[in-house]
């Protein structure tokens, strides 16, 4: 049996000012391949203007699974928001 | 993990999905829900893939560059949505070997309607317009279903269905007002594949099974039965634009329910055809495991040559 085409992660700038983001995935055997298949795939209807390939091994994933150490210190930072300071109503817009 | 605490988890992971939440690949989930989804997320890819070919059977002989160019076009979309499902399915943890395994060894099954013959022009028509035209009522409120990866390539497919639907229509519309043959054909086409569109929206709710838990997890929110309503109801004045007869005795108007009223499905062809005895199984199954293996040498060869450009990069680098 033979070895299978990797699997790679397709972002997709859908037009510039705006950020690449994730479309799917697809196999192909190098890097330049997937940029092909994923114009194919993912943007046949002028969906993008740049496309980012992946491998997706090299993609490390945070675990939901531990969303709680990861994310709650975050929760009680309340002085991270603008409207937890008081100000006098006269200061408009700030 | 304890029975106790698997329950426990089962029930905040039910919760989620009643509250509209999104299920991620990389979240805990039920063993069952896994499995569903698979089986559910492959069976609709292999039917795109598997779809592709009574159409691109007439990519070579449509009738005019516009026709062929559409259906070239059409034909390419399922072959997309295809690898959008079966990327999707991959996020659960199976291969794209084990899915394809699973097709050409027959345990995997694909949507029984491509396994009729497209022997007319007509037939093209017929299946962008009514088989295009079921399977975006069977699409459309997967867009809302709980898996993260499915919903979104339900999203990207349902855009690319309409397409696919008023270009199968068009072709019905020009053959009616053509000759009284190309009329004829047209007529033939529609006599052949309304019963089996019937059908594709799956087998009647006495007889479904798993029913209530894929509503739970809104892999389905209608049942088989209001699916078909639907497509009939919304199919039959279409119908009349064209100025052709459904080919039910016992198709009529109910003013009262305010739906049409028909006749009996033949439910028995329906499983003969799952069962494998349908006229284009074997043909249809042969036709993709024969490009598949055919194509392994280009598959390794592709491999072969991206190993050693990456070699010699590692060697240039040294
Ligand atoms: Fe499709
Ligand atoms: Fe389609």
């Amino acid at each position: 049996m033979s070895k299978n085409w990797p699997l790679w992660e397709i972002f997709v700038r859908s037009k510039n000012g705006l950020e690449h983001r994730h479309f799917g995935s697809l196999h192909a055997a190098d890097a330049e391949m997937a940029l092909e298949n994923a114009r194919d795939v993912y943007t046949r209807r002028n969906e993008g203007v740049s496309i980012w390939v992946v491998e997706s091994k090299n993609i490390t994933a945070s675990n939901p699974a531990e969303n709680g150490e990861m994310f709650e210190p975050a929760q009680d930072k309340v002085y991270r928001h603008p409207t937890f300071y008081d100000l006098p109503d006269e200061v408009k817009h700030m | 993990m304890s029975e106790k605490e698997v329950k426990n988890l089962e029930e905040i992971f039910e919760a989620r999905i009643a509250r509209d939440e999104k299920i991620e690949p990389k979240d805990w989930m039920p063993e069952k829900y896994r499995k569903t989804h698979i089986r559910q997320i492959s069976q609709h890819a292999h039917s795109e893939i598997i779809g592709m070919l009574p159409e691109g059977n007439w990519i070579t002989r449509a009738p005019s560059l516009r026709r062929k160019a559409a259906l070239l076009a059409k034909v390419q979309d399922e072959a997309g949505h295809g690898l959008y499902l079966y990327s999707a399915c991959e996020t659960l943890g199976v291969s794209r070997d084990e899915l394809y395994d699973q097709l050409h060894s027959g345990k995997a099954k694909y949507s029984s309607i491509f396994n009729y013959p497209t022997i007319t022009w007509a037939d093209i028509g017929a299946i962008g317009w009514l088989v295009d035209g079921a399977a975006i009522i069977n699409q459309v409120p997967l867009c809302n279903t709980s898996f993260g990866p499915y919903a979104r390539a339900m999203v990207r497919v349902c855009k690319e269905e309409s397409f696919h639907q008023r270009q199968g229509y068009e072709i019905m519309l020009t053959l009616c007002r053509g000759t009284q043959e190309q009329k004829a054909m047209a007529q033939d086409a529609l006599n052949r594949w309304w019963w089996p569109s019937l059908m594709m929206l799956g087998p009647t709710d006495a007889e479904s099974v798993h029913t209530e838990q894929s509503m739970k997890w809104k892999l389905k929110r209608k049942s088989n039965d209001d699916l078909r309503q639907q497509f009939i109801d919304q199919t039959v004045p279409q119908a009349d634009i064209l100025g052709l007869t459904i080919p039910d005795p016992d198709l009529k108007w109910n003013e009262e329910t305010g739906h049409y009223d028909f006749g009996e499905i033949d439910w028995e062809e329906f499983w003969q055809v799952v069962k494998g005895h349908g006229p284009c199984n074997k043909e249809r199954m042969s036709a993709r495991v024969n490009a598949w293996n055919n194509g392994e040498w280009v598959r390794d060869a592709a491999m072969a040559y991206a190993e050693k450009k990456e070699a010699n990069k590692l060697k240039e680098a040294i």
